[in-house]
């Protein structure tokens, strides 16, 4: 039986949506954990699920990245197992170091929520095996510091090694280096991404010409994770 | 500053049967003020009827309850943040927010959305310059602020409800010179819960009063007494700071708490802070507190206790539980590291007792606190409304419609809001259905296949000119954005803003829309479910004009019944209703030509309801593609912004518009109520349909087109309209345009 851990921190406010869409949608078991907790075991994948953590003081994700359960991320990273932080659990990964870049304040100066076109530019990771390379999908964004930036010796690094995983797709809605919408570590086990997948759950979404095309994204961690325990 | 009236001193010293210290005539003070007392509305507000099987709460308490059924309710709620916005934009909007979200919390239910209805003054020159008679430069500084306004109110929502995770759904926008140097920022929010949950509000002696969240301080003191008076002069330190980061973890205590079923009774600290909070918590709960003051956490150990007790700072609740549950509530508490104290106990007394230092410091019967002596005020009917309704209009016939209805499309008030809505997050929850955009209504799942339709709608400027017909018009047109949304309306809150009750001129206004409402509400059986009442919206140039903002709930029972928002190609369009000869307080007349004049669009609440509801059952029939109500711009800009938001072209033929209109520019903007434009893909089944409605009138006005992207309309066989899409669309953003300038 797999099992998904959510790590939560105070602050967090995109917990429940994975909750909803993990349980109900995949029937996965999945686990709220507080950011205290020291030691987790057991887990098949983990998802730090967007929101304020700690209210954005000092900087989006910094003072989250400091906290006990972060250390268990780390040691799990490290053994391989999957793990995804959407929006401010991009920006918790990326100040525990454990993908690289900074994401600092979007190039328009506002929290920006609309929905926009993603290209898939890496299908070797837990999270993308289930798309095309270079699928396009839409998906929605809601985020205040999205803008992905790192120097260009460390853009040269991560193009050579494929770790851009997603790009934004005729718009830049955040201003990022090279239109970067999600990028992974080394091993592609990690991934981090400023949009919001778990939004495009509701079957609603097709009246309005919207689609649930992002739901891949769980698609192919729900068909990773199980192909690996059994 | 004396903050009570020599009567109600008179009053309160024949009650207490001695002198009242200072202590307790800031306690009254506070608690007496027009913001926290309702002293002159309360008579009218209480004529509002609640009546009806689903409403388990109506006006009165924090929020209103509906029952949804299936052991679900929802609770509503709407208050403004107005005099502190004016004054300090980003941290009065987003304490505004914080407010209304601890009042539904206050019920047992969680928040699940947010609406904001926004008014603010010109932020660029309307078309009718001609009229404005101070300098260019001056105008050009009032536009500028009201753009610092715009931008920071905006800012300062986003911020706040971003951080908590509650979605900003809907809302509405309005720029009218009467707001200038001011603004009006209405906060809406809907929350939802079990019936089993909602908190019972049941306490017994000794049980524990506990106040958590953040410290006391300075900020906001007299806050309630700023917002109750004109603003004159801008004073910063009655303006709160907003922490909405202690706000979300406030929520979560709550909700860990409900679900534990460890409290018996909550409350926010709002407007007149401990004061209030206390004194309406024990009258409504018919005991007594006994408050030992020392207890208070402050953010400064000088604090004086009045200052204590009536101090607004952001982010506090008051919670009341037993000995019994106190650990477990303490556990959750700790868990979130909000900070708490125990501030006393509950008694059979029924009195307010305050304590410092072990001795008693103020002591007054509770529901003497918390019912001021109301007032009686003076009304008369305005002059200048006679004299609007008869005056003399002369207006050119525009040689080029093309360049009209562009103009009209880039007013501020028309405009795409984009710049505003994608600040907010209004996609977290899950549960948007309908995005902001091009409909007023927003749909929200409550839960498997049941849906909540909610709208916000205001119009000052036909208010002004006819306060009971412009707050039906509002009315009318709320209900018709949820009606086109497929919602059956359900509920209605009310916000009513005006200037200085003390002027008779001005109470008239409040007294007619009050009128308006228990019309429209008793006519057409939808309950009021809960309001609020502003006052003293006023700055040196003057008071606002009447602005009472309506919302409205509406439920959708299955998802086949949300209506689509946009029509497919090739589908033909119709309208329902008449349009009128009325232009009084419209847009056309009044941002684009600088008219203030003229008769505004009388409602026939008979036509209106017949119209809603052959659209709610033609709708549910699954007759039509799209239907949108006809607001403010007239039937032209509906149309047109269908084309936009479609991107297909569309062409009218506006001989086929049933009207009474003596102009074809009267005819395209007229803002006449009770009308609809629909789509369908089946023209024989939807005449046949509304065949069977003898009276209703109607009329095929025209096509979506299959290809090209034109908008045109048509009358004797001439394009008087032909617009290219990229040129509508580039008008239509205009806002964005001015504000990122």
């Amino acid at each position: 039986m797999q099992k998904i851990a959510i790590p939560i921190f105070p602050g967090s406010n995109c917990d429940r949506d994975i909750y909803h869409v993990l349980t109900n949608l995949y029937n996965i078991k999945t686990d709220f954990i507080w950011h205290k907790k020291e030691k987790i075991k057991n887990y098949d994948a983990i998802i730090i699920p967007g929101g304020f953590s700690f209210g954005d003081r000092l900087r989006a994700g910094i003072i989250a990245a400091h906290s006990p359960i972060i250390k268990e991320v780390k040691r799990l990273g490290k053994d391989g197992v999957p793990i995804l932080g959407i929006c401010n659990g991009f920006q918790i990964l990326v100040e525990s170091e454990l993908l690289p870049g900074s994401l600092i304040k979007n190039k328009s100066l506002n929290f920006t929520c609309k929905w926009t076109d993603l290209k898939v530019r890496n299908t070797h990771t837990p999270f993308t095996s289930k798309f095309k390379m270079n699928e396009l999908f839409k998906i929605p964004i809601a985020n205040g510091e999205g803008r992905y930036i790192l120097n260009q010796d460390q853009l040269k690094e991560i193009k050579k090694k494929d770790q851009i995983v997603f790009s934004y797709h005729n718009d830049d809605p955040n201003g990022s280096l090279d239109a970067i919408a999600g990028v992974s570590n080394d091993a592609k086990n990690i991934v981090g991404m400023m949009p919001h997948p778990e939004r495009t759950c509701q079957r609603e979404l097709k009246l309005f010409g919207l689609s649930n095309s992002a739901m891949k994204i769980f698609d192919s961690l729900i068909a990773y994770i199980k192909k690996i325990s059994s | 500053m004396e903050i009570l009236s020599h009567s109600e001193l008179q009053y309160l010293k024949k009650k207490l049967k001695h002198e009242p210290n200072f202590l307790e005539k800031e306690i009254v003070g506070a608690q007496w003020s027009e913001h926290c007392s309702y002293k002159s509305s309360k008579k009218y507000i209480q004529l509002l009827s609640s009546d009806a099987e689903r409403i388990i709460k109506g006006p009165g308490y924090d929020a209103g309850i509906i029952d949804v059924g299936n052991g679900d309710v929802i609770t509503i709620h709407i208050e403004s943040h107005n005099h502190p916005s004016a004054v300090e934009p980003y941290g009065g909007a987003a304490t505004g927010v914080g407010g209304i979200i601890r009042d539904i919390i206050s019920m047992g239910t969680m928040p699940i959305a947010i609406l904001n209805a926004l008014r603010f003054g010109h932020i660029t020159s309307p078309f009718a310059s001609k009229e404005i008679k101070i300098s260019r430069r001056e105008n050009n500084e009032l536009y500028s602020h009201s753009k610092w306004l715009l931008k920071n109110v905006v800012r300062g929502i986003a911020d706040y409800g971003n951080c908590i995770g509650i979605p900003t759904v809907g809302g509405e926008v309005e720029f009218d010179e009467s707001f200038t140097n001011y603004c009006l920022v209405d906060v809406a929010a809907i929350g939802f819960g079990k019936k089993k949950n909602l908190i019972k509000n049941i306490i017994q002696e000794n049980d524990i009063i506990i106040l958590a969240g953040s410290s006391t301080g300075r900020d906001g003191i007299h806050g309630a007494s700023f917002a109750s008076k004109d603003l004159a002069k801008e004073d910063r330190s009655a303006v709160q700071i907003p922490d909405p980061f202690m706000e979300k973890l406030l929520i979560e205590v709550t909700k860990e708490a409900i679900e534990a079923d460890i409290l018996k009774a909550v409350k926010d600290l709002g407007g007149g802070g401990l004061s209030c909070c206390l004194s309406e918590t024990s009258a409504n709960l018919n005991k007594g507190f006994d408050i030992d003051l020392d207890k208070v956490p402050v953010k400064y150990r000088d604090m004086e206790p009045q200052e204590i007790m009536i101090s607004e700072s952001q982010e506090r609740m008051l919670y009341i539980t037993n000995e019994w549950n106190f650990k477990s509530f303490a556990k959750i508490l700790n868990k979130y590291e909000v900070p708490f104290a125990i501030i006393g106990r509950v008694k059979n007394h029924k009195n307010l007792v305050i304590y410092k230092n072990g001795k008693t410091i103020a002591k007054m019967p509770s529901h003497l606190i918390a019912y001021a002596p109301l007032l009686n005020r003076n009304s008369k009917k305005p002059k200048y409304i006679d004299n609007l309704s008869v005056k003399k209009i002369f207006l050119k016939l525009p040689y080029n419609l093309n360049k009209t209805l562009l103009n009209m499309l880039a007013n501020p008030t028309i405009a795409l809001k984009h710049w505003i809505f994608q600040q907010f997050d209004h996609e977290i929850g899950l549960r948007t259905i309908v995005r902001p955009g091009i409909t007023d209504c927003a749909v929200i799942k409550l839960a498997n296949d049941k849906f909540l339709a909610a709208t916000l709608d205001g119009n000052s400027k036909l208010c002004y000119q006819d306060p009971y017909e412009g707050t039906l018009s509002c009315l009318s047109e709320a209900r018709a954005n949820i009606i086109s949304s497929g919602g059956n309306p359900i509920g209605i809150v009310d916000h009513l803003q005006f200037g200085n009750p003390e002027n008779p001129e001005i109470f008239w206004s409040f007294q007619k829309c009050i009128k308006a409402m228990i019309d429209f509400s008793s006519f057409n059986k939808i309950p009021i479910v809960g309001g609020k009442v502003s006052f003293y919206n006023e700055t040196k140039i003057g008071p606002i004009k009447p602005s009472p903002v309506i919302g409205m709930l509406g439920l959708i029972e299955s998802m086949k019944c949300i209506s689509k928002i946009r029509p497919s190609p090739g589908d033909t369009l119709y309208i329902v209703g008449i349009t009128g000869n009325e232009m009084g307080g419209s847009e056309y007349f009044q941002y684009l030509n600088g008219v203030i004049g003229g008769i505004v669009p009388k409602l026939d609440l008979q036509i209106d309801s017949i119209n809603s509801e052959i659209i709610l059952k033609i709708n549910r029939e699954h007759l039509i593609s799209c239907s949108h109500d006809c607001s403010k711009g007239g039937l032209s800009i509906t149309l047109t912004e269908m084309a936009i938001d479609s991107t297909c072209g569309i062409n009218i033929d506006l001989d086929k518009v049933p009207h009474s209109c003596e102009r074809i520019d009267f005819l395209l903007f007229s803002e006449t109520p009770s009308r609809f434009i629909i789509g369908t893909e089946n023209e024989e089944k939807l005449e046949k349909a509304f065949s069977r409605y003898k009276n209703l009138k109607y009329s095929k006005i025209g096509k979506v087109m299959d290809d090209g992207d034109n908008i045109t309309f048509a009358s004797k066989n001439k394009k008087i309209i032909n617009l290219e899409m990229e040129i509508a669309k580039k008008y239509y953003e205009n806002l964005t345009s001015i504000m990122e300038n």
